[in-house]
């Protein structure tokens, strides 16, 4: 039985791990991760993924992209308490400086692949320029079907992220395929850079859209640890389709004056935000 | 004799402000101009023109692609037309189509891309366009201007929006200082030389021009006399002034916040070689590499784009010059 309430505590630590490290770079995107976190708590630490921190080029593990790649400070703080890398080194999160092998920070702006000189350890694709990583988790996931192996890839997207076209020539592609070692996961958070996704450009409706290209579609609330661990369990026992879990998530959830304000996409606090952000994740 | 530019002091402005205030101007004046954003128009500050005119505006979300397809139908029918995002998006996820609807048609499309080079900063390598004046230059047709400062920025928009064809002008993020003579004129085509000099000469674009002011102000006190020109105008190139300056001094360096591949460098290595110059050439900017995070000015401090770097660059041409 998995125990929710210990998820819970992680992810506020979390939280306060993401505010922290966007506080100290002066630079990042809290919004996107903090909506995000919740999922990838479950994802890491409810049992759903296949990994081994000890050895992150393990041939039977499952992978996890993040494809919205500017949420990179909820995925590093992960695999910090997944044991990839110290939890020290999150402080080099978008400084020059830090522990790639020539000096140089391993957390960058955007993640880097494992294997890119400036990647850190359990990063499976470089991301950061949106749209591009539904199909590189196709080809992870096809790769590894194709070569007997019966690992799982999970890929997480944007709402706005979907408006590129790439998105949609991978879904068509995926659906035609059947590829159900597939789980793609939309964090449905209603907001971009500009303003509310269903004013900029409208995705919706989305399960009718997916259902059509084939998909097994799932809705959940993405801050119901339940909800969550469910939909993983359910996308990994269907068969013949890739599925994708529809979150509705809330942009800054758990910091009551980020919550679903878009201006909190891309900006760091200050001291006395800061300070504020951090008393009521203590809470 | 050429005033002496106190960079140091020199007021600072993003040019992307003035890209902002001037879009608001040309959209008064010019009601048949629209104005087209990838989701970062507060970031390029097409959002000016946003507010001021909201039914010649159109946000096309994340989609570059998509965005780039609709500017040319709107210069098709005969708009003018400007399409923003950041310079790697822009010129890098659109570019196919760039070269298909807007430089095979020689449309009216000006592509205005904020966030260019590596003072992108922390954001890091995925988004430190480094290569986009090397991919915009090489199609037949384009125009390729990368801007000093804010005053040139406004002449160099004032000056094309009246030219009906296709524009690539690249801004940076951050504040760069204001170097330029308020009674400056741009033309496409022309260089500018800021200071003269006997010893060597530096052509740069972009941020690297003040930049390249100030090293020659310090070479000045080691006893070198030091050339600088700013070339805004990368497509088309000022042949005349290029040969002009190498004949000149002999000895030229290329200062620019790109790739060595493809950009100022290798435009100018192109006139200098193809006229059978005899000046020894060096080229400053990103070498053959991908960037990292970091505060702007650290990461151009690491990479070399600096007064030191370049300095070292210009010794480095002067020695090579004796050699000869
Ligand atoms: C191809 C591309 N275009 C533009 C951007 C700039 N950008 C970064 S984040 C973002 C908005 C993302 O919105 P969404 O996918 O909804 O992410 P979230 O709300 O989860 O932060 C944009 C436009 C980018 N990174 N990549
Ligand atoms: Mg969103």
């Amino acid at each position: 039985m998995t125990d929710f309430e210990n998820l819970k505590q992680i992810a506020k630590q979390l939280r306060r791990e993401i505010v922290t490290m966007v506080y100290n770079a002066q630079s990042g995107h809290p919004g996107g991760s903090l909506s995000a976190i919740d999922i990838l708590t479950v994802l890491y630490f409810g049992g759903i993924l296949r990994y081994d921190p000890k050895n992150p080029d393990w041939e039977d593990r499952d992978r996890f992209i993040l494809s919205k790649g500017h949420a990179s400070p909820a995925l590093y703080s992960v695999l910090a308490y997944a044991g990839y890398f110290p939890k020290e080194e999150l402080l080099t999160y978008r400084k020059t400086k830090g522990y790639a092998p020539d000096g140089y920070s391993r957390l960058q702006g955007h993640p880097a692949w494992q294997h890119n000189k400036h990647g850190a350890p359990g990063v499976e694709a470089s991301t950061g320029s949106l749209g591009q990583g539904l199909s590189v988790a196709i080809g992870q996931a096809l790769s590894l079907k194709l070569w007997g192996k019966d690992s799982r890839v999970y890929v997480m997207l944007g709402d706005g992220e979907i408006q590129e076209g790439m998105i949609w020539e991978a879904a068509m592609f995926a659906g035609h395929h059947k590829i159900d070692n597939l789980c793609a996961i939309l964090d449905n958070n209603n907001l971009q850079i500009d303003g509310d996704v269903r004013e900029i450009i409208n995705i919706h409706p989305l399960k009718e859209k997916f259902e059509a290209f084939r998909w097994n579609v799932i809705e959940i609330d993405g801050h119901d640890y339940k909800q969550i661990y469910d939909a993983f369990i359910r996308a990994k026992n269907t068969k013949g389709k890739p599925t994708i879990i529809i979150a509705h998530t809330v942009k800054g959830k758990g910091v009551s004056f980020m919550e679903n304000n878009f201006k909190w996409h891309g900006v760091a606090p200050n001291k006395e935000d800061y300070e504020k952000a951090i008393a009521e994740l203590m809470a | 004799m050429m005033t002496v530019i106190d960079i140091k002091n020199a007021p600072k402005k993003a040019i992307r402000d003035t890209y902002g205030e001037v879009l608001v101007e040309l959209g008064k004046m010019d009601p048949d101009m629209v104005v087209l954003d990838a989701d970062l128009s507060e970031s390029t500050r097409t959002h000016k023109f946003h507010l001021a005119y909201p039914e010649r505006f159109f946000n096309a979300g994340i989609a570059e692609q998509n965005m780039i397809g609709i500017a040319a139908g709107f210069a098709y029918t005969g708009r003018t037309v400007y399409a923003s995002s950041f310079a790697i998006f822009l010129s890098g996820r659109a570019w196919e189509i760039i070269r298909q609807q807007i430089a095979y048609n020689k449309l009216n499309v000006k592509l205005v891309a904020s966030h260019g080079g590596v003072s992108v900063g922390q954001d890091g390598a995925s988004h430190q366009m480094n290569e986009d004046i090397s991919l915009m230059r090489s199609l037949p047709n384009m125009n390729v201007i990368v801007p000093a400062d804010s005053v040139e920025m406004e002449k160099v928009l004032k000056k094309v929006h009246y030219i009906k064809e296709p524009f690539y002008i690249r801004m940076g993020r951050e504040k760069f200082p204001v170097i330029m003579p308020s009674d400056y004129e741009f033309e496409v085509g022309k260089g500018y030389t800021l200071k003269e000099g006997s010893d060597v000469s530096i052509i740069a674009c972009g941020v690297m021009v003040s930049i390249a002011l100030q090293t020659a102000y310090e070479l000045e006190e080691e006893g070198i006399s030091v050339e600088v020109i700013n070339m805004a105008s990368i497509k088309p190139i000022d042949k005349e002034l290029i040969i002009q300056t190498a004949n000149k001094t002999g000895a030229v360096v290329t200062s620019e916040e790109h790739s060595v591949i493809g950009g100022l460098g290798s435009a100018v290595a192109e006139v200098l070689s193809e006229e059978g110059c005899n000046a020894v050439l060096v080229r400053h900017g990103v070498e053959d590499r991908f960037a990292l995070s970091g505060p702007a000015w650290e990461v151009m401090e690491e990479l070399g784009l600096s007064v030191e770097g370049l300095k070292s660059k210009v010794k480095y041409a002067l020695e090579k010059k004796c050699q000869k």
